[in-house]
């Protein structure tokens, strides 16, 4: 059942990968991968995360996709226009995407020689226990994630604040 | 019956090689921008996957560190892309060669 399950939101997921990398249009690359968020937190779901997929559809598909869709319908895109003057780049990417893939697979073959060790269910991965080591064990790392997101937050609004010194705006007329 | 760790680890490496290919291909910053945050949803899965097969908690803190830095480059980095775009009128990195000698 899980196998089954398994499955299909793997296909489900590597189909929204490639049509996301695939679309010229950046709406329609970013609701693809509005797919594989989705159907990544359902894996994390069979799991036993049930935390970890609500936070994905969270932060993820709530927080970013909005945020990343808000910027393309303000920026008023236009469909991508292929490489002229870079046309190497499609082998150097073909051939770096081939030997990854292999890689993954020889990950695959490699590990599946080497016996396999049965799964046992835990309570890793509820709610509780996640939030118990969170504020016990690994109280340093939260608060180092407190100090970056401050840092983004200030550094975001410097970013996109409108200038006025003469240097920045001399700079900026072309 | 449960899939094993590997299947969870190849479906990872796919995931990031489409991504580490898209990094390539695209043209604008923001699909640069979406095939990045696909490949850190790729580690991400693989990091669940290894914390369900030790039964450690500690994999799934990591993919909340990932997620936290992950909104963080979101913020910074659209933030990069609409001051480029209003200094340059186009979202294209072939443009973003004003250091070019």
């Amino acid at each position: 059942m899980v196998t089954v399950l398994f499955y299909i939101l793997a296909g489900l997921a590597i189909a929204c990968a490639i049509s996301c990398v695939y679309h010229k249009n950046p709406l329609f690359s970013a609701v693809s991968l509005i797919g594989v968020f989705i159907s990544l937190a359902c894996i994390y779901l069979t799991l036993s995360a049930p935390f970890i997929a609500v936070t994905q559809i969270l932060v993820y598909a709530g927080a970013i996709m909005v945020l990343v869709i808000f910027v393309i319908m303000l920026l008023n895109l236009d469909e991508d226009s292929p490489h002229t003057n870079l046309a190497y780049l499609y082998g150097f990417g073909g051939g770096l995407g081939v030997l990854l893939i292999g890689q993954a697979l020889f990950v695959f073959y490699a590990v599946n020689r080497a016996g396999q060790k049965s799964v046992e269910s835990t309570a890793a991965g509820q709610t509780s226990s996640i939030g118990k080591a969170m504020y016990t064990e690994y109280l340093l790392p939260v608060e180092i994630v407190g100090i970056l997101l401050l840092m983004a937050i200030v550094g975001a609004m410097i970013m996109s604040r409108r200038l006025r010194e003469p240097s920045v705006a001399a700079s900026s007329e072309e | 019956m449960e899939p094993s760790l590997e299947t969870y680890l190849a479906l990872s490496g796919i995931l990031f090689a489409i991504g580490s290919v898209g990094v390539i291909y695209k043209r604008n910053a923001i699909g640069m921008f979406m095939c990045i945050e696909l490949m850190l949803n790729a580690v991400n899965l693989s990091f669940v996957a290894f914390a369900r097969h030790y039964g450690d908690v500690t994999g799934q803190l990591f993919v909340f560190v990932v997620m936290a830095v992950a909104a963080c480059e979101a913020a910074v980095g659209l933030g990069i892309i609409i001051t480029f775009f209003r200094n340059r009128e186009s979202i294209d990195v072939d443009d973003a060669s004003i250091m070019r000698n």
